[in-house]
């Protein structure tokens, strides 16, 4: 899922503290999972703000709410009747959620809670790792399951580097050779052989080098 | 032997011969005088001047420009490109000025990671990796065309290098990846500094059992040192490099005023061995802001005077 961190606070009342009347918005999406934007979220984020200005004698009303997406039209719509009372949203979504929700309401000034940072996995509670760039064109089946564009600091395809040391990363100690797990993995599966042959340049085109991107599924559409 | 190009280096090979490289690292600044005094204190004792391409990270003169300059002074550089700054639009358009002016060695690098130079809030760009720029200057050269499919007729007539650091982990994927280099047209390896002897003969010997010493040229990498603070940083903090501790012991077993002449002493011992290995075809001496010393390591070891080709 998409993994992002809580803005500062400090960052946020900078961006609203000239305003009145907020509405902060959640989304039970990938920011719940990864406690960043949803329900609990807002609540707490709702909660300080108010303490902050209350404290700054400040006049401002902060009201919030969680939607199921923000990356959905349909649920966006849930707000239109109440949107237009704010002085300006902060969204506690990804950076998708903020932009469809800029598109659905392109009067609305609306702000950024949360920094989105990647695509990855939960390590544990806490503890999210990056695995995937959505490159376009998967080649998880060459590499053993292990991607290395999104797991090697070089994105190379046919490492390992000559920084690689111990299992980890020249970049640094805290980060796993994205290359020694290829080889690890390739070894258990017996399949050290895929390595010799060398990858020739990948097409990048499918990736955001080809600008922004978007799918159309013909199969699917009404 | 027949050769692919006017690089002299490949004909000192072709010839028989032990070759012998060293480098120069271009200035953080457009002084381009520091290249040729640099390349001046070396070029009688060696057959090729690698620049080195933004090493480390650290923005300097491009390797191109340096590149042509010592061209200039009628010596014979290798281009390194690193595959990190530039695109393979770039990184083909570099190949092309450089053989345009008669540049005809260049090494294939994926190149440092930014993090440890100036500029660690740059991009990177790695659109192509060291063995996929192999592979785009052995295509440019012999089929004379670009990956964007462009045939043309002037090829750069080009002696194709890379690395290899057999002290990088894991190990045993280490004659893996040169048997890949090898085949994505890699004619010269260059590998990182030795200092663990036992180690890379070990990767040698892998080597030749898959006959690798023959189709290519592997340069073993000598970087004396110059002191044992030196010795202790190489060991404790450059990724990829293995210092034994032996190495730190006998430097630093010496009172400051000799390490440096320890230091040297080492690097002779190290050529003089590694001589005698099957498949070392030649010698490249990294000799870090050290460039002075280049012609005395070479001659000590026995390698001086350097054979008259081309
Ligand atoms: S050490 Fe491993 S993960 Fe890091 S850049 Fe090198 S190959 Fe990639």
């Amino acid at each position: 899922m998409i993994k992002a961190v809580p803005k500062p606070l400090e960052e946020i009342i900078e961006l609203i503290k000239d305003l009145h009347k907020v509405l902060v918005v959640g989304c039970d999406g990938c920011v719940t999972v990864c406690e960043a934007g949803g329900l609990k979220e807002v609540g707490v984020l709702s909660s300080s703000l108010r303490l902050n200005f209350t404290q700054a004698n400040q006049r401002m009303e902060i009201d919030d709410t969680t939607l199921t997406r923000q990356c959905d039209k349909e649920y966006l719509d849930q707000l239109k009747d109440r949107i237009d009372a704010y002085d300006a949203v902060v969204s506690l979504a990804c950076g998708c959620g903020v932009q469809y929700l800029v598109e659905r309401y392109p009067d609305k000034v609306v702000y950024p809670g949360v920094d989105t940072c990647f695509m990855g996995v939960d390590l544990e509670r806490g503890v999210y790792a990056e695995r995937c760039q959505a490159c376009g064109k998967c080649i998880l089946a060459d590499t053993g399951g292990i991607c290395p564009i999104a797991r090697c600091s070089k994105r190379m395809l046919n490492g390992p580097c000559g920084g690689s040391e111990k299992g980890k990363c020249e970049v640094n100690s805290e980060i796993d050779c994205g290359w020694h797990l290829i080889y690890e993995r390739l070894k258990t599966l017996g399949q050290l052989d895929r390595f010799e042959h060398p990858v020739a340049p990948k097409d990048w085109a499918t990736s955001r080098d080809g600008g922004p991107r978007k799918i159309v599924r013909e199969d699917l559409r009404i | 032997m027949s050769t692919t190009s006017p690089s002299r280096l490949e004909k000192i090979l072709a010839a028989g011969h032990l070759a012998v490289t060293s480098e120069v690292g271009p200035p953080r600044s457009c002084d381009g005088s520091v290249i040729e005094h640099k390349a001046n204190l070396i070029k009688d004792h060696v057959d090729a001047v690698n620049v080195t391409d933004n090493q480390t990270s650290v923005t300097r003169m491009c390797s191109l420009a340096a590149c042509i300059r010592l061209k200039l002074m009628g010596l014979e550089p290798v281009l390194q490109m690193v595959t990190r700054d530039r695109n393979r639009i770039a990184l083909q358009s570099d190949i092309l000025g450089a053989a345009s002016f008669g540049i005809c060695n260049i090494l294939c690098l994926t190149g440092d990671h930014q993090h440890f130079g100036d500029h660690a809030n740059a991009v990177n760009v790695f659109d192509l990796d060291s063995t996929q720029l192999l592979q785009t200057a052995r295509m440019m050269r012999d089929e004379g065309r670009l990956l964007g499919g462009h045939q043309f007729e002037h090829r750069p007539q080009v002696f194709i290098g890379a690395a290899a650091n057999p002290f990088a982990d894991p190990f045993e994927i280490r004659i893996p990846r040169l048997a890949k280099k090898v085949a994505a047209g890699a004619q010269f390896i260059q590998t990182q500094c030795i200092y663990n002897l036992e180690k890379f003969k070990l990767w040698l010997k892998l080597g030749r059992d898959r006959g690798l010493h023959e189709k290519v040229a592997i340069f073993a990498g000598i970087t004396p040192m110059k002191n044992v603070g030196m010795a202790r940083y190489m060991k404790n903090r450059v990724p990829g490099i293995e210092v034994p501790d032996e190495i730190v012991k006998r430097i630093g077993g010496v009172p400051k005023e000799r390490q440096a002449e320890e230091g040297i002493k080492l690097a002779i011992e190290q050529i003089q061995e590694l001589k005698e290995e099957e498949g070392v075809r030649g010698f490249h001496i990294m000799a870090i802001e050290w460039e002075e010393k280049v012609p005395e390591i070479i001659e000590r070891a026995g390698l001086y005077p350097r054979p008259q080709i081309g």
